[in-house]
């Protein structure tokens, strides 16, 4: 499904943000990318989404090398207060992207409500964004995604400006699409519990200029439980696994 | 150059009735008729006649023309009619000039870096400078009017258009590009859209500009119009008919404002709706 070689950037000639990064995606898996901050996560997204080109190495989706937005691909941004467009309403906000795609209108519409269903928040079409709550807001941002039906979702911190309670509803609403749709997903966090408990997979960046420390698998059951599977040996070995990867070097070279 | 709006917050603890909040709102500007009023009677002066009188002087000067016409005068069709005309006119020519030029330069880093400097140093002419030139290109016609009008107040409405054009939010654009919005599609539903606030910014300040140059327009070689009207009483000392003119502009401003806040109400709601959470969350 994607394949990234040798992932290699620098905004300028000096500043290298990631060195050499390489991991494949399989479909209908879900993939977390963590690491410390300013490893060059979002970068990294924003290469997937060929919304910027690497200095260096190549990234194929559908086995062909992205180059510009690929087709069937869609974004949710952490910034869901910035991305979603605030003049015009929750259903023309999931509507805007499917009119440049040749879709005639009644399937649009259909379309529309179908994916404000599954994120439950049929009824909230007239509204406009900015009268939702925030978690309500990421939940639009999903359903846009979700309307496009995309064979991948890249999501870039999509929890990280919401409280906890919302927060793990929208983690467990994910997890759910995934098995629904059967989209293949990958996710930038910078939360450690979150990318164990959301993957089958949590790909450990070091800093920056960064490179794949390891790629984790993680095989607790589905459907996973917030309290439950949170509880399992395996979860806390993983997180503290995790955990010790991204910190003990930042420990050694903090006031470098 | 971006402008700020001074707006009263209107929300109150407890809730007016409707004559508080219309004594709120308008009972200082009639508390001062009032005591212009016994002030200017008291005085006797003939250089401030009472606001009745103007009132009166107004009625005869605007209103007193046959029935079929809606009792409008002559001079209301020669110098009111035709002062609205070219107000309007040269502010909406600012407006089609302003705004896809704005949004051309805005677009471009490149040609924004490049023409900046020049147009910073001709927005610093003033308007009423240019009449003796504009009158040996243009004449004394309207057309010279309503060029002056729209190259005054063509200033506010571009810069803005820039100024809005250029700080389209960065996630907004990625995220139409990330879902393969088309190129041409962005303008209109995005950069448009995004800039909109400024641009209407822009206008207001720059109908308030277009009153102010549709005046001093008219005080120069003109022989119609409001201004020429304010300029001919007092050389004729009709100080009377000269206020009557001051207060109809006056009254032109304060309903043209009103008449864009409105219209701003209706295309800028959202706008409005979005600031108002994001100020209280």
């Amino acid at each position: 499904m994607l394949a990234v070689e040798r992932f290699h950037h620098a905004y300028m000639p000096e500043q290298l943000v990631a060195a050499n990064i390489s991991f494949d995606v399989k479909a209908g898996e879900i993939v977390s990318i963590v690491g410390p901050s300013g490893c060059g996560k979002t970068t990294l997204l924003k290469a997937l989404a060929g919304l910027i080109r690497p200095t260096g190495g190549t990234i194929r989706f559908q086995g062909k090398v992205v180059q510009g937005v690929p087709d069937r691909l869609a974004i949710v941004f952490q910034e869901y207060g910035r991305s979603l467009l605030p003049w015009t309403t929750v259903n023309g906000n999931i509507e805007l992207p499917l009119r440049y795609q040749s879709i005639p209108s009644d399937e649009r519409r259909r379309r529309v409500a179908e994916s404000l269903q599954a994120v439950d928040l049929s009824g909230f079409g007239e509204r406009y964004p900015w009268q939702l709550s925030g978690g309500m807001q990421q939940r639009v941002a999903i359903a846009r995604a979700l309307a496009y039906q995309p064979k991948l979702l890249l999501m870039d911190e999509p929890f990280a400006s919401v409280d906890a309670q919302t927060r793990a509803d929208l983690e467990d609403l994910v997890a759910t699409l995934r098995d629904r749709f059967g989209i293949t997903m990958v996710l930038v966090t910078h939360d450690i519990d979150e990318s164990v408990y959301l993957s089958d997979r949590v790909i450990v960046l070091s800093r920056s200029p960064s490179i794949v420390l390891a790629q984790v698998d993680i095989e607790l059951p589905r459907p996973r439980d917030q309290i439950k599977t949170k509880a399992m040996q395996q979860f806390v070995e993983k997180r503290s696994e995790i955990a010790q990867m991204i910190r003990r070097p930042v420990g050694r070279e903090a006031h470098h | 150059m971006s402008t700020e709006r001074i707006r009263i917050d209107r929300r109150s603890p407890r809730p007016f009735s409707a004559i508080q909040s219309f004594a709120v709102r308008y009972g200082l500007g009639i508390a001062l008729v009032i005591v212009w009023e016994y002030a200017a009677r008291k005085a006797g002066s003939i250089f401030f006649p009472a606001p009745s009188e103007i009132l009166h002087r107004a009625a005869t000067l605007w209103l007193s023309g046959p029935p079929q016409r809606l009792f409008l005068s002559d001079s209301v069709f020669q110098d009111v009619i035709p002062s609205l005309f070219r107000l309007l006119g040269g502010w909406a020519l600012a407006v089609l000039i302003g705004v896809p030029l704005g949004i051309l330069i805005g677009r471009s880093r490149n040609l924004c870096d490049l023409v900046n400097p020049a147009l910073q140093f001709l927005r610093a002419i003033p308007g009423p400078a240019l009449i003796p030139i504009f009158i040996i290109l243009l004449g004394t016609e309207s057309t010279m009017r309503v060029t002056l009008i729209a190259f005054g107040s063509v200033w506010p409405i571009l810069l803005n258009t820039i100024e809005g054009t250029r700080t389209v939010d960065p996630v907004q654009l990625d995220t139409v590009q990330a879902f393969r919005i088309p190129r041409h599609a962005r303008l209109w539903r995005i950069v448009l859209p995004a800039a909109l606030p400024k641009i209407f910014a822009g206008m207001r300040v720059s109908l308030a500009l277009a009153v102010i140059l549709m005046v001093v327009s008219e005080l120069v070689a003109s022989t119609s119009g409001i201004g020429y009207r304010i300029q001919n009483a007092q050389i004729m000392f009709l100080l009377t008919d000269m206020w009557c003119g001051i207060v109809l502009l006056a009254l032109i401003g304060y309903t043209l404002n009103w008449l864009f806040l409105k219209f701003e109400g209706r295309v800028l709601g959202w706008h409005r709706g979005a600031r108002g959470r994001t100020a209280t969350s």
